[in-house]
């Protein structure tokens, strides 16, 4: 899969949709519910579902980092399953709440 | 990413919040993203490589954003106040496009090359078709979101490039998605060619946030607003403070629904903050400081920082009341000598920063540096604990026999006379010392005498910033976004001094 910047990404197994912010430094990847992600034009399986250790769930407007690799994508739908990058489970970035300003 | 994409992330985690307008007759976020599709749709027929606009604010201003971005033509708001000729000039440097153009508007334009225009009315009824649009349009990433005119206080403006990771960059890192609560009303009351008309569109969409546009300014007209929408939110330029300020001193009206108020677009005179800290003491005040070429916002000083600079009792806290805050954690700003060297804390200089959200663009010419730098033009200064401070433009710089003098800190000093009501320092030529101190006052109530102002200044600052040259006027003069036209006053002030 090649996690382009601006790329969008569907969770095979729950409702989850993701944007690659940032891309990996090298080729990676990049799973949701246990089962690697796909092209968000393509449909998924409706049966299939998260796997039980990858079931933490996925926040809306949540940015997801790889320390290990630098790739960075933003939660731009919930679901039921969580990231992983090569099996590795990657979490939330806290973001710090700033004043708004516009 | 993409600027369309954000509107679609709200419409589907809250497709049935109110977006955009009036309680009475909003929007949805759900339909404004059905309108947006409709827009784009019906735009593409109309061809063009770039999507003008020439309006007031209101609804249509968001949706025609989304609809252009979703058709990855450029999306260039103009500014309607300039005189036709000048309007028609920069209207001709959009073609090949499609203009969407307020009614009262259109007959200002004419006929321009490669220009089709539409009326917003027109706009509007291909927005409201009912169904769904089944139309797919482009997913882009690097591709030009936004064209803006700076407002070029003389010369031509240049056309600043806003590109789509710029803004979605700048939206992301500082705005949490849905973060706002069921009910909260930003009300907008810049214009849709400034910076901020067009980052309050997409920052008020991701956060999920009701935006109420005000399509010309006055401080009646915004109170009334503010209090008939339960507005919990707005964003001013100093100006317009200083007189929602006089507004409600007036009336006695409170506004008890509003949480926070962010200014920015120029250097807000120091009795005003502190007249707003006093009368909306329920109201979390920010100061934002950002350039077009920056996607908007780059540092902040929260409203922590406003209260603890009220009750500082120590000189440096004190000050920060006159800073711009801390930069953004998702950017870097540095200091520079004119050598092109970081300075230390406290030292001048010029600000520059570097960051995803700065494009330091123009269309033709990119100024950024090899490293992602951008030169803001900017001088100020950051202190010890990292409060940056802002003293405006380097050109306004005033050099006085070798001596660099920033205008700010003069006016500053001036604007606590309790004769005067406003000021402006700049440099007039002088043959002894290249450039001299120039102060243009407008007087409140009977004018001080100038040797009465020059002991204030001389009491406060050294003697060699005491101003030379004074005139006393009725008002300055000022753009429509509140900022001074300092080379207007400087050339009229230079002309006086030669011909006195």
């Amino acid at each position: 899969m090649e996690l382009k910047p601006g790329s969008r990404w569907r969770s095979a197994v729950c409702e989850a949709e993701f944007v690659v912010v940032r891309p990996a430094k090298t080729p990676v990847s990049l799973e949701c519910g246990g089962r690697p992600m796909i092209p968000h034009a393509e449909a998924r399986d409706p049966a299939a579902s998260p796997s039980a250790d990858h079931a933490a769930g996925s926040a809306a407007g949540k940015r997801y980092t790889d320390a290990d690799t630098g790739l960075e994508v933003l939660c731009s739908k919930a679901g039921a399953g969580s990231l992983s990058v090569d099996g590795r489970a990657i979490g939330a970035q806290e973001a710090k709440k700033l004043p708004s300003s516009d | 990413m993409h600027t369309a994409l954000l509107l679609d992330m709200i419409a589907d985690a809250a497709p049935d919040r109110l977006a955009l307008g009036r309680r009475s007759e909003g929007l949805t976020f759900a339909e404004t993203r059905r309108r947006a599709h409709h827009a784009a749709a019906w735009l593409e027929q109309l061809g063009g490589t770039n999507v003008a606009f020439v309006g007031l604010n209101g609804p249509a201003l968001p949706v025609a954003v989304f609809a252009a971005g979703m058709l990855a033509r450029p999306f260039a708001p103009l500014n309607y106040r300039l005189p036709d000729a000048d309007l028609r000039k920069l209207l001709a440097r959009t073609a090949p496009s499609t203009a969407v153009v307020d009614d009262d508007m259109v007959p200002r334009l004419g006929q321009v090359d490669d220009v089709t225009i539409v009326s917003r009315s027109a706009f509007e009824a291909a927005c409201k078709v009912h169904g769904d649009c089944d139309a797919q349009f482009l997913d882009v990433d690097h591709d030009i979101a936004v064209l803006l005119f700076t407002s070029g206080t003389t010369g031509e403006p240049k056309a600043a490039i806003l590109r789509h990771r710029n803004l979605t960059s700048y939206v992301i890192s500082t705005v949490e998605f849905l973060g706002s609560e069921e009910g909260e009303a930003a009300l907008v009351s810049v214009p849709p060619y400034h910076i901020a008309g067009i980052s309050a569109v997409l920052t008020g969409v991701y956060s999920g946030r009701r935006i109420v546009h005000l399509d010309a300014f006055t401080p009646e007209g915004w109170v009334q607003a503010a209090a008939d929408e339960g507005i919990t939110h707005a964003m001013v330029v100093p100006t317009m403070l200083g007189r929602i300020l006089d507004v409600l001193e007036k009336t006695g009206e409170s506004l008890p629904e509003m949480r926070a108020i962010s200014y920015g677009g120029g250097r807000m005179p120091l009795p005003v903050i502190e007249r707003a800290l006093a009368l909306l003491p329920h109201v979390d005040f920010a100061n934002a400081y950002g350039l077009t070429e920056t996607s908007s916002t780059i540092s902040i000083l929260g409203p922590d920082d406003h209260r603890m600079a009220i009750y500082a009792d120590d000189d440096a806290g004190k000050r920060r009341l006159g800073s711009v805050g801390k930069p953004l954690p998702s950017l870097e700003v540095e200091i520079r000598d004119p050598d092109g060297n970081v300075v230390g804390p406290n030292q001048p200089g010029e600000i520059y920063v570097r960051g995803e959200q700065v494009s330091g663009e123009y269309a033709g010419k990119k100024v950024i540096d090899d490293e992602g730098w951008f030169a803001t033009n900017d001088g100020g200064f950051i202190d010890e604990e990292g409060y940056l401070f802002v003293e405006g433009r380097l050109d306004d710089v005033i050099v006085r026999g070798g001596e660099n003098m920033s205008p700010g800190e003069i006016e500053d000093v001036l604007r606590e006379h309790p004769g005067v009501a406003d000021v402006a320092v700049l440099g007039v030529p002088d043959d002894q010392w290249g450039e001299t101190v120039a102060a243009a006052i407008v007087p409140q109530g009977a004018a001080p005498s100038t040797d009465e102002l020059a002991q204030w200044v001389k009491a406060r600052l050294r003697s060699t910033k005491v101003p030379e040259v004074w005139a006393f006027r009725d008002a300055l003069p000022y753009n429509d976004t509140g900022k001074l036209l300092r080379r207007q006053l400087k050339a009229e002030m230079a002309r006086d001094r030669a011909s006195a």
